[in-house]
């Protein structure tokens, strides 16, 4: 590995951890999609910026362009307001203006401006590390890590001094504010970390991979954690793992490193997805598989307690009367049977002991619909293990 | 060029008139899906979609080699449906909120496509030259084979959409009672979402990714605040996308370095403007106005229901009294008191006033809400 590469991995590292600590809170906030607006309505911000200062990692230029992905914050929000539009349209309607604003500004003067959208908007971090820093003649690294490392130690700072009231405002904006702490102030706060870390990442990574590491990381620890701390943590790990991972890949495959950054972290949230523990598609399917069946159980028990006619519980009308397919009745019966719930003799199914008892406890629970009625059974029976 | 020469040559010039051709159509048909993804609040759907078709589109060259601008449609379509699926899907099992979920789709599978588009160009036979029109849109690689397909695919939508008008409708605006109807929402849900999917890829050649968006919503948005009928709504929103895009094309055609796909979404955008502001019956202008009138119409009868109060207290209600008795409190000012004169409430004589018949039986019926004729 020579130094150019170890320089990109490390952007990369710090722009995904930069990137993820908003994510978190976007996502909790269900404002995942302003990122999203934010990222593509800094264009003119960044267009007028770079006019005046002619350098793309000016500060001036991250500062201007970030006022406007607040200003398009206060827009969307202005609109909402209105009441004439539904919220996630305002978003619509805003940024693709802002950014058609941008793209015509940069057609307009593109002859003696050295910027174009592609690289706005796609970013290129092959070429960071080639953009030094100098300071007193000294060479101290690639400009993109400075300017992200002190947004990250900015956003890390922030978060540290007011994470309780940042929790506090994110699940409760009622609570936080009877307690002092406006939910505004955090609101507008956290928008303007958001765009600046977007508008200090775009020239890096691009704008639409900004939102990959924004809300992926976020999205894929949500689906592992219910625990802030935890989920913060998770997608920092996933951010980073990314950032390697997809810089080799790049490197493998002779691609796009934010393009196969985010084809790893898209991976890597599908992979959680589908197998998370309690939270992931799988064993959310299963669960709902075993609870269909469950139901099915408990109406069957209800059934067999209802009837005391032997023709009423022969297993051939079981069929007909619940109107059940061949197989689920099988599932069903075999499953009242290993529970010793029933017992079968000359095809006449009847209630045992055990599964009469069961029987009256979850009527009960039926029509009281109060959970102590059955709070005895969930360790006799699998039924109720939720 | 300018805007006379312009319509001159749209009669003659085979290219100009492909175009802006190719947009009015374009503007009909998202002016019109647009509405139904707008009033299923489905606005950034749009978004999402257009993204999540550029892995589709490079794939399709990928494994044809070929750039041929409909087999890149059909896997634009494929990808954005599977896209859409999955949001639905993970909106569904799992606890992530829908924003959470666009966004998802949005920046991965577009990342993706980066990574599928750069891996393209470093092929040795890449004749994809053309591919990243699709990033930003260039209408002026429409040609006349892009319209015909545009115009099929309308047409189809228009049939469809008459079809299942009915269903549709009702669906949109009470999806429970449609259930209970026992109409099978799941197939008319999937049929229009298959057609919004469908508007966004034919749409992508022209504006591009990025806007695509817009040229979706803000047509059916600007329309939404002329009128509450669905039919109506759907009609103007075509007409504005169809303004849209020949305005934007005019514009972008007479002008040099602009490419068409911003000038159509910011003419869109300020359709959505004008309307915001100017609509007489949800527009922010008119509802201020009546908001003004309905103050002054208050404080008028605040002052009214005074000088009711004084008038009561003396035998004839038209026993005249001093101007100065009245005060700003009460919502009293000259014009207020030359009001009240014009509706011929009071009578005025110099410093004084006199309560009429008139404003004392308007003054008494001021809280009797049962009062039959207002």
């Amino acid at each position: 590995m020579n130094s150019p590469q170890i320089e990109i991995q490390l952007i990369a590292a710090v722009v995904a951890i930069a990137c993820a600590i908003p994510g978190v809170f976007l996502v909790l906030r269900k404002m995942a999609l302003i990122s999203d607006a934010i990222s593509h309505s800094i264009l003119p911000g960044i267009v007028l910026g770079f006019f005046i200062t002619h350098d793309l990692n000016s500060p001036l230029l991250i500062v201007l362009a970030a006022l406007t992905g607040v200003i398009t914050v206060i827009l969307v929000e202005a609109i909402q307001k209105t009441g004439l539009v539904k919220e996630d349209t305002a978003i619509g309607l805003v940024f693709p203006a802002l950014f058609s604003i941008g793209v015509i500004l940069i057609a307009k003067n593109a002859n003696d401006v050295h910027l174009d959208v592609d690289a706005v908007l796609l970013g290129e971090l092959a070429f960071a590390p080639f953009d030094r820093l100098m300071l007193f003649g000294a060479d101290v690294g690639p400009k993109s890590l400075w300017i992200m490392g002190t947004i990250l130690l900015i956003t890390v700072m922030l978060l540290l001094l007011f994470f309780k009231e940042l929790k506090v405002s994110t699940f409760d904006a009622g609570l936080s504010s009877a307690m002092g702490i406006s939910p505004i102030v955090m609101h507008y706060g956290l928008m303007s970390i958001s765009s600046i870390t977007v508008v200090g990442a775009f020239d890096a990574v691009g704008a639409i991979l900004v939102v990959a590491l924004m809300i992926a990381p976020a999205a894929t620890a949500y689906l592992l954690t219910s625990d802030l701390k935890k989920m913060l943590l998770l997608s920092i790990v996933f951010g980073v793992f990314a950032a390697i991972g997809g810089y080799w890949l790049a490197n493998i495959l002779d691609a796009s490193i934010s393009g196969s950054m985010t084809t790893v972290l898209g991976f890597v949230f599908l992979m959680v997805y589908l197998f998370a523990p309690r939270k992931g598609l799988i064993s959310v399917l299963y669960r709902q598989k075993q609870q269909r069946i469950e139901v099915s159980l408990i109406t069957f028990l209800l059934h067999l307690n209802n009837h005391n006619e032997e023709r009423e519980r022969h297993i051939n009308h079981l069929q007909e009367h619940i109107n059940w397919q061949r197989v689920r009745s099988k599932t069903v019966l075999e499953l009242a049977q290993k529970n010793n719930m029933i017992t079968i003799s000359n095809n006449i199914v009847s209630l045992t002991q055990k599964g009469d008892n069961f029987t009256t406890l979850a009527l009960e629970y039926i029509i009281t619909n109060k959970d102590e009625k059955i709070e005895s059974m969930k360790d006799d029976f699998f039924l109720f293990r939720g | 060029m300018t805007i006379t020469e312009y319509f001159y040559l749209l009669w003659n010039d085979y290219t100009l008139r492909t175009i802006t051709l190719g947009t009015a159509v374009l503007g009909a048909i998202c002016g019109m899906l647009g509405s139904f993804a707008v009033l299923r609040k489905q606005s950034l759907l749009g978004d999402a979609i257009s993204h999540a078709a550029l892995p589709g589109i490079a794939l399709a060259f990928l494994i044809t080699g070929a750039k041929d601008s409909n087999i890149l449609l059909l896997g634009a379509l494929v990808s954005g449906l599977i896209g859409t699926f999955w949001i639905r899907g993970m909106t569904k099992k799992t606890h992530l909120k829908s924003d959470t979920a666009l966004g998802l789709v949005l920046s991965l599978f577009f990342g993706f496509g980066m990574l599928l588009l750069t891996f393209i160009q470093k092929q040795p036979n890449a004749n994809q030259a053309g591919l990243d029109k699709y990033l930003f849109g260039q209408a002026a690689t429409l040609v006349e084979k892009d319209v015909q397909l545009m115009i099929i695919v309308t047409a189809i939508c228009l049939f469809v959409l008459l079809l299942f008008w009915k269903e549709f409708k009702i669906m949109l605006f009470d999806a429970e009672y449609t259930k209970t109807l026992g109409f099978n929402t799941r197939f008319i849900d999937i049929l229009i979402t298959f057609f919004i999917v469908l508007a966004i890829c034919l749409g992508l050649q022209t504006v591009g990714v990025v806007l695509m968006s817009a040229m979706l919503l803000a047509p059916a948005a600007a329309a939404r605040q002329w009128t509450n009928s669905l039919g109506t709504m759907i009609f103007l929103a075509a007409l504005f996308g169809i303004f849209s895009g020949v305005v934007g094309t005019a514009i972008s055609a007479t002008q040099n370095n602009l490419s068409t796909g911003p000038v159509i979404v910011l003419v869109a955008a300020v359709f959505v403007l004008f309307s915001f502001i100017f609509s007489p019956g949800r527009g922010l202008l008119f509802r201020e106005i009546r908001f003004r009138k309905n103050r002054r119409d208050l404080q008028l009868k605040k002052t009214l229901q005074l000088m009711y109060g004084i008038a009561k207290t003396h035998d004839t209600i038209s026993h005249p009294h001093a101007i100065k008795i009245l005060n700003n409190f009460h919502g009293f000012t000259i014009g207020t008191l030359k009001k009240l004169e014009e509706k011929q409430w009071i009578s005025i004589d110099g410093r004084q006033w006199a309560m009429t018949q008139k404003g004392f039986e308007e003054a008494e019926n001021l809280y009797n809400q049962q009062k039959p004729n207002e």
